[in-house]
């Protein structure tokens, strides 16, 4: 009974030291004089792309329809809205395409899933290739069709070569 | 006057290289060498003839003949000489003709170096390499024609642009020209565009052996791989040079700190480099072990339709990108052409499929065959996720009509992985000998580079302890390098100790016996150099971004910069430059000043940005100038900073693998030119005697 007592006071402790800290995170984001600095803005426009111009990040896109965009992260984030809420709501308004990484899910998920399929694929494709070459009889293939050289020849030749290795 | 001689050399070198392609095909089909002579002699004169059309549009280009759309385009008054020569490539029309002049060089060289020793494959390398050259020449006659002259009908808006006068119109002549996009109007237009070009291009022979090989069951033998061996190298080279430029330029200008974005354009032209590495390995296999020849064929053909691929992308904007300057008819014309020749090629791989068997048996799973295997097969899956990741947009958009990007996070977690696996394997492959290898002898070869990468990562991550994975990272550099110089220890011990001669000579007699094995060492260094500036660029890039006063200050690391003042003057090719001055501190100590700028081309209403840049063999401090305020009391601007750690090496990666290609390429007489590997486990153990 008293053990069980012991580890619910740590649990409650734990808990509370979790808000705490979340709290004071929280907080300090709120307060930082300078909230939301260029760099905030950057660390999420990064995790977008221009949704006009062609493949160009949003953190590094000098057209003034960026420069605005990203002033209205700046907005989005003094007004306290977390970097999942931006995101979002750039991804309700221009679409998929703005956001850099593709999403896991629905059809998008296919970019994630083929190369991993295809690199299993692959080996096992170099395990049955090797394998059977495992099994393989040696085998020599005359290199030259209708050779004009006798085997006697071949064979010196042979010789020679093993000789010089 | 002279771009109407361009014109109708064009004109000729088409109908001659469609010519060549008939006649040699006729030829090699029938027996006829009258045929196939009379093709090659076409096909040399297809090469003066675009010499004449190149220079026809270069000189049109200097002089400014704005009765040219394409140097209305592309070239201006402000522009320098030297820009004006590069416009050649620097838009579509003239890049395309560029393109089919240095295929048609190609053909030249091969003609007359490999007419006599390869009879019975030339005809067919010729027909080949000349409809590739005829698609190409045919693009620019019919689909791209740089000789294109602008005409003005009365009421119309814009001006039509055609060769020859439509009804009703009146030639146009602008004063003067839009010029090149200003991301152009740098030193590096002289390097990436021409050696990537090279590159692709210069794959079209091996393939074009490879094609003839199939068709003439000379597939079954290798002597195709033998001749164009070196060729491969080459084309390669260029390819992996063009690649780095590529990156140093996007450094450069493109004004985003990095070098390297996993760009739809930067993907198609790594897509054919890497399966032009996988080939240049499999061959090797064949040569050693008569292993591996339906893989190079596989691989020859997809790195052939890669480098097509590669410029469809950049030249028709399918997939858009910051390269792709326009939209244009070419799409379907390449589309149909790639997928043909695709099918083709592969139709002829089944036909002679039993031609490729493998020769020997593999004795062992632990031996130098396996490891080539599985790197080859990693090359492919990196291939493939680049192409998938690069094409799955228009698929997207095709399948559910939504748009998506996929980026570099993409990119970085897909291919991560596959290419540590592929780096570690370049580091190992050497210490596995050919046939088969005990696992206790593999232990011994090993443990010393394992050791000291241990010692190095542990000492190195240490410094880094906040970036744990780079630790990773740290380890498989140290490994592979420490696996290279043990290599070239071993050589060198083997050689002090039997020949008595001393380590310098040693090491320059071990690399002179067996040049393509030391050379591709240095490759191979090369490249685990340009790993390292990767590894740099994704753990310890650094950035801030702020706006300061004059006089004020913005810290990164133990970096400072301050804020001196900002001027404004006129430049060269019509721009109007904005320059700050900076002073860079380090640990508080006065380093450096620095310049960055911002230039506006007036005439485009396009912005360049040049960076100011503290570069040391460790890091690069890279500063750019954003945006600014000027009022009566003060000045005001917007910097970027970027700490790019170790993004140097990248470059000397790059010199350390051309060096390693020059001596891998180096022709040596003395060389005996078989190597097939007979006995066992003789590969690692004395690579200074082993071949000769």
């Amino acid at each position: 009974m008293g053990h069980n007592l012991k580890r619910k006071l740590i649990l409650a402790l734990l808990v509370t030291l979790a808000s705490l800290y979340l709290a004071t995170l929280v907080y300090a984001q709120g307060t930082t004089p300078g909230y939301p600095t260029d760099n905030d803005v950057n660390q999420i426009a990064k995790k977008l792309y221009c949704p006009v111009c062609p493949n160009t990040p949003l953190d590094v896109c000098e057209t003034q329809a960026c420069k605005d965009w990203r002033g209205q992260i700046r907005d989005q984030l003094s007004e306290g809205w977390t970097e999942q809420q931006v995101i979002d709501y750039f991804v309700a308004q221009y679409g998929e395409r703005v956001l850099a990484e593709p999403q896991r899910k629905g059809f998008t998920s296919l970019v994630w899933l083929f190369p991993v399929i295809a690199a299993l694929l692959g080996l096992w494709i170099s395990y049955e290739i090797l394998k059977g070459w495992r099994a393989k009889k040696q085998v020599t293939i005359p290199i030259v069709e209708n050779s004009q050289i006798s085997p006697e020849v071949l064979a010196k030749i042979e010789e020679e070569i093993r000789k010089l290795n | 006057m002279i771009a109407d001689i361009g014109l109708i050399a064009l004109t000729i070198a088409f109908l001659f290289s469609v010519y060549a392609t008939v006649a040699s095909a006729y030829g090699g089909w029938r027996n006829r060498s009258k045929w196939v002579e009379s093709a090659r002699n076409a096909s040399l004169l297809v090469f003066p003839l675009l010499t004449v059309s190149v220079l026809a549009i270069v000189y049109s280009l200097i002089t400014l003949d704005f009765s040219l759309a394409y140097v209305y385009d592309v070239s201006s008054q402000a522009m320098s000489p030297f820009l004006r020569v590069t416009a050649l490539w620097g838009g579509q029309d003239g890049s395309v003709l560029f393109w089919a002049w240095l295929m048609a060089g190609f053909v030249v060289i091969v003609l007359l170096r490999k007419w006599e020793r390869d009879r019975e494959l030339m005809p067919y390398v010729i027909a080949t390499s000349m409809l590739t050259t005829a698609f190409f020449v045919g693009l620019v006659l019919f689909i791209t024609n740089p000789f294109q002259h602008l005409w003005y009908q009365y009421g119309a808006p814009d001006a039509i642009k055609a060769v020859f006068q439509p009804a009703n119109t009146t030639l146009y002549i602008p004063q003067d020209g839009g010029g090149l996009n200003p991301l152009l109007r740098h030193f590096g237009m002289i390097g990436h565009p021409p050696t990537t070009y090279i590159g692709f291009t210069g794959f079209i022979i091996p393939f074009a052996y490879a094609i003839a090989a199939l068709i003439t069951g000379k597939s079954r033998g290798d002597e195709w791989i033998r001749t164009t061996r070196r060729w491969t190298l080459v084309a390669w080279i260029f390819l992996s040079i063009g690649l780095i430029l590529g990156g140093r330029w996007a450094y450069d200008v493109l004004g985003w700190g990095g070098f390297w974005g996993w760009d739809p354009i930067e993907n198609a032209m790594l897509m054919p480099w890497l399966t032009g590495t996988a080939f240049l390995h499999s061959v090797m296999m064949t040569e050693k072990r008569g292993m591996m020849k339906k893989w190079n064929m596989v691989l020859i053909i997809l790195t052939y339709s890669l480098s097509l691929f590669g410029t469809f992308i950049t030249r028709t904007g399918v997939i858009s990108s910051v390269h792709a300057f326009s939209k244009s008819a070419l799409g379907p014309a390449f589309f149909t052409f790639i997928g043909l020749t695709f099918i083709g090629s592969i139709y002829l791989l089944y036909w002679r499929w039993d031609t490729l068997e493998t020769e020997h048996s593999l004795e062992s799973f632990v031996s130098r065959e396996t490891v080539f295997v599985l790197q080859n097969m990693l090359f492919l899956a990196i291939t493939f996720a680049v192409f998938w990741g690069t094409v799955f947009p228009l698929i997207s958009e095709l399948v559910t009509g939504t748009k998506i990007t996929v980026g570099p996070p993409y990119f970085k977690s897909v291919t991560g992985p596959l290419f540590f696996v592929e780096l570690l394997l370049m580091g190992i492959a050497p210490l596995f000998a050919w046939r088969k290898q005990t696992v206790k002898n593999l232990g011994k070869a090993i443990w010393q580079p394992f050791a000291g990468s241990l010692v190095v990562s542990i000492g190195w991550g240490y410094l880094h302890r906040m970036h744990p994975m780079s630790i990773i990272g740290l380890w498989l550099v140290a490994f592979v390098v420490f696996c290279i110089l043990a290599e070239f220890w071993k050589g060198v011990k083997a050689r002090t100790s039997s020949k008595g001669e001393n380590p310098i000579q040693a090491l320059i007699h071990l690399i002179g016996r067996n040049h393509r094995r030391y050379g591709g060492y240095f490759i191979h260094l090369g490249v685990i150099l340009i790993a390292l500036g990767f590894i740099g660029d994704s753990y310890f890039k650094q950035e801030t971004q702020g706006t300061v006063t004059a006089g004020e200050r913005l810290v990164i690391g133990n970096y400072q910069m301050r804020f001196d003042g900002l001027r404004g003057y006129p430049g060269s090719d019509g721009r109007e430059i904005v320059e700050a001055n900076l002073t860079l501190f380090k640990d508080g100590k006065e380093v450096r000043s620095l310049q960055p700028r911002r230039d506006y081309f007036v005439v485009q209403e396009q912005p360049v940005t040049v960076p100011g840049v503290y570069s040391t063999a460790g890091k690069d401090v890279y500063i750019m100038l954003l945006d600014w305020e000027v009022s009566d009391i003060d000045q005001q601007a917007t910097f970027k900073i970027y700490i790019n750690s170790l993004i140097n090496w990248v470059w000397i990666g790059g010199f350390v693998m051309i060096f390693g290609t020059i001596i891998a390429a180096w022709s040596s007489p003395k060389q005996l030119e078989t190597t097939y590997v007979l006995k066992p486990g003789m590969s690692t153990s004395l690579p200074a005697v082993q071949e000769v």
